[in-house]
């Protein structure tokens, strides 16, 4: 019998955070059995608790990492790699970066699970190249509710590839998948920083850079005026030689204790302009080691601890192009009137959504920022939903901790096609999150 | 490159010295029953660590095979670990031999068997390491599991005759004695939380302790101090308690 425990769980943002019951299976044959045999419709997979709010949160979570850690293959010649989905990025990367090869897409953490990689259908900075995760995966196991295992890729049950890829772990528990990695000669990215000083500037660095590999803007959004918008776009690429070997400097840890009124308007803006004028030339070029190009926040264990007790939001939100310039101007003026912004202000070009049904990205822009919970948040957040929605935006499953029904639907066009699926095929008896139930999933 | 053979490999801690050794560049030989049931786990290691792993059948009851066993392997190996061991059930064991010779056999006959074998092979070798895994249950008899602790008293005991004959030829010895850990054999006990060690805490401490040759080790640090207080309390008053 799987481990069984009522604990607090939360997701990274910890909010909202209460108590469940986890069930640890210890072994695949565990596994299966506990989730043929559970009757409680309220229940999801659990990964790495990376998911910012209540993805993975429900009455009863199966946390799959013991059962699901195996590595399967790796083809070094061929750059594919097959293991199962309780495995995380950090240990795939250990494995094959030594090899020449690297993640074809990855998110800005390396401490998710390839499982909750396929669920959210993560993007990284290539994503208007690469596209999403879910575009290099040679073919995934799943396991449905009643105990069957089923195999599916873009053409082998499309349908439910469409479903599983950005399901939110909605369809079943996914098991291993084999993915096509990306090959690399180093560990280096030379990347160059522009410093723009408003939107607009912005966004052109973005548009004559579309050929760059990876491409991200750290914004700074407590800017006003005509300085709405300035930004450290950063552009990279792997260098061409160099060394493989993995150096990773050693992680240092946020303390349980650290108070969040360390972080108030005050501070937050005083670091964004410092942050902003550091980089005194208007170029910079640098070669940099790959984990801090692609996971700056990794070098600290548990910096969620920042923001306190109450935890925080990451909101995150995509524009299309056509109104991403007058959006983001009017969403960020707004943002830095109430002056509740944060250090991570993120904003990202995307290229063009793919077929999956809950997939976030599409042709635009996103902003992804972190907000402490405090009460004078939410009607902030409530006016910045409509905003998005004005703009025809739509938010992120992997990120969202409170949007409503109503609000995330609409930026969705084929969020009918999935609630149908899953109730013709039973899912929705079985696997139900705090957040699948909120929105209607 | 050094090679360690892992007995009753299939065991929650013996799964997790294999992950800690083979981090640190061992090849593996697991051994155990069943052991096919093993082979995604050592692809897993294989891939991970660029390391050899192979699986060897192994029965530690059927005495008689131990040295064909050992002969059959591809390589005599640098060190052995043995996670041999049943818990059984102490009421049980009461009322029924075959319990009881199952938990004397498991814990203490087979490991004793094979490890007679092994001890000559390193000796004449003149350089190896044994680890047994024992347990604190070993240290005093109680109510609770004596049946058990008597098992594991005389493989302390083994180990630690066994040490001093190999130490002039080179061969050194290492007692384990874990605490509670979390793992399958105590999936049904409520223990706490600051006593108890995960398998992977209790690798570590084993490959740290070995590589320092020391004697004994308990694991998680505090149960040598637990055990210390145990053993001083006097024959006349332990009889009574109910710990």
């Amino acid at each position: 019998m799987p481990n069984q425990s009522s604990k607090q769980v939360s997701g990274w943002g910890r909010f909202p955070q209460f108590k469940h019951r986890v069930f640890t299976p210890r072994t695949a044959s565990d596994l299966h059995s506990f989730v043929k045999n559970n009757d409680n419709p309220k229940t999801i997979g659990f990964g790495n608790g990376r998911s910012y709010g209540d993805s993975a949160l429900s009455e009863c979570i199966i946390d799959y990492r013991q059962a699901q850690n195996y590595l399967i293959d790796f083809d070094a010649q061929q750059g594919t790699f097959t293991c199962q989905a309780g495995v995380t990025l950090d240990e795939i990367l250990k494995v094959i970066v030594p090899k020449g090869w690297f993640l074809p897409v990855t998110p800005g953490t390396r401490f998710i699970t390839l499982g909750g990689a396929i669920a959210a259908d993560v993007h990284g900075k290539n994503h208007h190249l690469a596209g999403c995760f879910s575009e290099h995966i040679i073919e995934l196991q799943l396991l449905l509710a009643d105990g069957t295992i089923i195999s599916c890729h873009k053409n082998q049950q499309p349908d439910l590839f469409r479903a599983t890829c950005g399901g939110m772990g909605l369809t079943g528990i996914i098991l291993s998948a084999t993915i096509q990695l990306k090959a690399i000669s180093s560990t280096q990215i030379q990347q160059t920083t522009h410093k723009t000083g408003n939107l607009q500037e912005t966004f052109a660095v973005f548009e004559q850079n579309q050929s760059s590999t990876y491409s991200v803007a750290w914004i700074d959004c407590f800017a006003k005026n005509k300085s709405l918008g300035r930004s450290l776009v950063s552009i990279g690429e792997f260098a061409d030689d160099g060394s493989l070997t993995q150096t990773s400097k050693k992680a240092r840890t946020m303390p349980r204790w650290f108070p969040g009124f360390m972080l108030n308007a005050w501070t937050i803006k005083l670091f964004n302009t410092l942050y902003y004028h550091r980089q005194k030339k208007p170029i910079k070029q640098e070669t940099v080691h790959y984990q801090q190009f692609f996971y700056p926040l990794d070098g600290i264990h548990h910096w969620n601890r920042m923001y306190g007790r109450r935890g925080f939001i990451q909101y995150q939100f995509i524009l299309p192009k056509k109104t991403s310039f007058e959006g983001l101007n009017v969403i960020l003026k707004t943002i830095a009137e109430a002056g509740q912004g944060s250090f991570l202000a993120v904003l990202k070009l995307h290229g063009q959504a793919n077929k999956n049904w809950l997939s976030f990205p599409m042709e635009g822009y996103s902003l992804a920022l972190d907000f402490k919970v405090q009460d004078k948040l939410f009607p902030l957040l409530d006016r910045l939903d409509q905003l998005v929605l004005n703009y025809q935006g739509r938010f992120y499953l992997a990120k969202d901790a409170r949007v409503s029904r109503e609000v995330f639907e609409q930026g969705y066009p084929n969020i009918e096609k999935f609630r149908q699926y899953r109730q013709e095929h039973n899912m929705n008896q079985h696997f139900n999150s705090a957040q699948s139930l909120r929105i209607g999933l | 490159m050094s090679t360690l053979l892992i007995l009753g490999a299939k065991s929650d801690i013996a799964r997790a010295v294999a992950q800690q050794y083979a981090a640190k560049g061992y090849d593996l030989l697991l051994a155990g029953r069943s052991i096919n049931e093993l082979d995604d786990f050592a692809k897993d290691l294989t891939i991970r660590n660029e390391i050899k792993v192979s699986l060897h059948e192994f029965d530690a009851n059927d005495f008689a095979s131990h040295a064909s066993f050992i002969e059959q392997l591809p390589q005599l190996p640098n060190g052995v670990i043995t996670a041999i061991g049943y818990l059984g059930d102490q009421q049980q064991a009461q009322q029924d031999w075959t319990e009881t010779e199952k938990i004397m056999t498991q814990n203490l006959l087979g490991n004793v068997s094979v490890l007679n074998i092994l001890a000559n092979l390193f000796a004449e070798r003149q350089s190896g390491f044994i680890i047994g895994i024992s347990s604190v249950a070993g240290d005093r008899g109680r109510q609770k599991n004596y049946m058990y602790g008597a098992a594991k008293a005389g493989f302390t005991t083994y180990l630690s005759g066994l040490r001093n004959r190999l130490f002039k030829n080179n061969v050194h010895v290492l007692t384990v004695k874990p605490g509670f850990v979390n793992t399958q054999m105590t999936a049904d006990m409520d223990l706490p939380d600051k006593l108890t060690a995960e398998p992977e805490q209790v690798a570590k401490d084993i490959y740290k302790a070995q590589q320092k040759n020391k004697n004994t080790l308990y694991t998680k640090g505090i149960w040598a101090w637990i055990m210390r207080i145990i053993r001083l309390i006097p024959e006349w008053q332990f009889k009574k308690m109910d710990l």
